[in-house]
């Protein structure tokens, strides 16, 4: 009954009358042209305007990011017209860095961070699929939860303590150990000449590693967890061995989101700043040494912006902040894509 | 490609699965297994040698002092971060105060409203990328905007860059915690006739309110120990100062200058620094878990 007089109610305000039938509002007290709860709602409001200006409100907070991205960008470019005019394309390709005759060229820097982050790749994708591996397919289930909670508690040591750590363990260590051994095994490349003093590219790498190890395990345990059991069921119903289920049924069909991964890892690699400034020696030269001093392209800034004197500096600076932000833009993006194409349940991988 | 003939093997292939065979899979199966665990211990060792390390050296050089004393002058003994603590109280309260709630409504734009459009994608896309924007480049950004402007260092201009820091996380998980509200609770409330403001304030976020507290709490950890963007816009300062048009000192900021430094005594301090960081950070992180799921914070359902 009640159920019925207020299905009577919802038709809109101005056809209300005419059309809700007889019957149903006999038993409420309308005798005027509009029923009670139709008069409720109409001194109510529709709340259209509050509607409109909340989904405003939070619209403009969302543009919000939009304007952060496009408001860095322009920023960069406005300081770093100096240098961009004075060197154009060709600040990317010279090796001079001279502040004091004005002379200034990214490429030892480029080198580094290259050198660096390539380095870190190489040592933490393996690590990290052995142990996205282990996470999803090997361990006993009870050792699960602890050993994920481990491996992201590493995610969340900042900087600044992997470097502190970096110069009081991981210098001495390379200097006295690790080093001397890399010689003996792997002089004979070429790679490991010269001076060791703990600090240098290898250094740097390896701390590099150990920071983008959580990032790059997380995210591929992540995607490896997407993979449908049937995959697995149907591989091992084949007679496979466990090895060759993960290979044929997970990392085959996983393979873009790892890549996706990796990526990810490689554009953290690229902006880290504080603990590579702390082991890497900053001195702008291109050496085929691992052991010898480098710089990266954020470290350059980390340690130099505060003390630049002179516009052109300051302005060559800020350039290679702004090639930094492009290129991990770039890689980010690519990256997040390829995450996105696998973990979103995308179309089939057919191959 | 179902329908391809399965193609007849006579019985003699050499190809069918002898002993050797067998035995050569099952021990590339070990070897991998092997290799697995191996790679897992070789990423747990780094973390237990750091955290041991901050606990070794650390916990033996604190004491009181270090929460009550302002860093001292080179060449004395004693000395402690008080200024730098709270330092890091302050900026990260500006930080949070700015950041969390355009992250929180950027995500209630992206779940409630942007669903399905281009924009809501463009957005959620742009946030995934800002996230990995280096924080260095974060730094000058500031740096150029407020900083060289007003010609001096200030707290102010360390929040911000913190607060840009945060918006991203804060509004991917707000999104992703939002998008695990069951769609019948908005209904339901859409259909006793609540407005689409009401429903998504007191419904919606409250529902999703444990996990986004949560998030902002990683967001929080996550900018708290940031350094490359403070650098150039907090500066860090060796006396008390609470002003935020001035350099301000932050833990991380004295961390690193600390342990950059030729002298012993001040890296015990950066050790013992580093070490009521991450205890900060771990203590603020695991009350506001507890607190989310205990239902002090905790919405309906």
């Amino acid at each position: 009954m009640s159920i019925d007089r207020e299905h009577g109610a919802p038709p809109p305000v101005q056809a209300a009358i005419p059309v809700v039938p007889a019957t149903e509002e006999k038993s409420s007290t309308s005798s005027a042209p509009l029923s009670a709860v139709r008069e409720f709602l109409n001194a109510r409001g529709s709340g259209r305007i509050a509607d409109n200006s909340f989904a405003a409100l939070m619209l403009i907070c969302a543009c919000s990011i939009f304007l952060i991205v496009l408001f860095i960008f322009w920023i960069l470019i406005k300081n770093s017209h100096l240098s961009l005019v004075a060197f154009g394309w060709k600040f990317f390709t010279r090796e001079a860095w001279d502040p004091v005759s004005g002379d200034f060229g990214a490429l030892p820097f480029i080198y580094g961070t290259l050198v660096t982050s390539l380095l870190a790749l190489a040592m933490a994708v393996p690590l990290a699929l052995g142990v996205a591996i282990f996470l999803t397919e090997l361990c006993p289930r009870p050792l699960r939860a602890p050993i994920s909670f481990l491996s992201e508690l590493l995610a969340a040591i900042p900087s600044v303590v992997y470097g502190l750590w970096a110069v009081f363990v991981l210098v001495p260590l390379m200097r006295d150990t690790i080093g001397p051994f890399l010689v003996k095994i792997l002089g004979w490349t070429g790679l490991f000449e010269g001076a060791n003093f703990g600090v240098g590219l290898l250094t740097a790498s390896i701390i590099l590693a150990i920071m983008i190890l959580p990032i790059i395990s997380s995210l591929t345990r992540d995607i490896m967890r997407a993979v449908p059991d049937s995959q697995r069921e149907a591989v091992l119903a084949l007679g496979a061995t466990r090895w060759e289920m993960i290979r044929i049924g997970v990392l085959r069909n996983s393979r873009i989101g790892i890549v996706g991964a990796v990526m990810l890892g490689l554009g953290r690699a690229l902006g880290e700043t504080m603990a590579v400034t702390m082991v890497i020696g900053n001195h702008p030269d291109i050496g085929k040494s691992l052991f010898a001093p480098g710089y990266t392209l954020a470290s350059v800034i980390a340690n130099e912006f505060s003390e630049a004197t002179g516009d052109l500096y300051y302005s060559a600076l800020i350039e290679i902040g702004l090639a930094l932000f492009l290129v991990t833009i770039v890689v980010n993006a690519i990256a997040r894509l390829m995450v996105w194409a696998v973990t979103r349940g995308a179309p089939a991988r057919t191959s | 490609m179902s329908t391809r003939p399965i193609q007849v093997q006579p019985l003699d292939d050499p190809r069918k699965p002898s002993r050797a065979n067998v035995a050569r899979r099952m021990i590339a199966d070990h070897i991998v297994s092997g290799l697995a665990i191996l790679a897992t211990i070789l990423v747990l060792a780094p973390l237990a040698a750091i955290l041991f390390y901050l606990l070794y050296k650390g916990a033996s050089s604190l004491n009181l002092a270090f929460f009550t004393h302002v860093p001292a002058p080179v060449g004395e003994e004693g000395g402690g971060m008080a200024n730098a603590i709270l330092g890091s109280g302050v900026i990260l309260a500006l930080a949070s105060l700015m950041g969390i709630p355009v992250g929180i409504a950027a995500g209630v734009y992206l779940s409630e409203f942007g669903r399905g459009k281009f924009l809501g994608n463009a957005i959620r896309f742009t946030a995934d990328v800002l996230n990995g924007v280096p924080s260095i480049v974060m730094g000058i950004s500031i740096y150029s905007l407020v900083v060289k402007p007003q010609h001096h260092y200030s707290a102010l201009a360390g929040g911000i860059a913190l607060a840009i820091m945060m918006i991203p996380t804060v509004t991917r998980t707000t999104e992703e915690m939002l998008a695990t509200v069951p769609l019948a609770v908005r209904e339901a409330a859409l259909g006793l006739g609540v407005p689409k403001w009401r429903t998504a304030l007191s419904v919606s976020l409250r529902t999703a309110s444990p996990g986004i507290i949560t998030g902002c709490m990683l967001a929080f950890a996550r900018v708290a120990g940031e350094t490359a963007p403070l650098l150039f816009t907090a500066f860090g300062n060796q006396f008390w100062s609470f002003r935020l048009d001035e350099p301000i000192a932050a833990l991380p900021l004295q961390i690193f200058a600390y342990a950059i430094s030729p002298y012993d005594e001040w890296h015990r301090l950066a050790w013992a620094g580093a070490l009521v960081l991450i205890a900060l950070i771990m203590i603020s992180v695991t009350l506001v878990r507890i607190f989310a799921n205990r239902g002090m914070l905790k919405g309906g359902s």
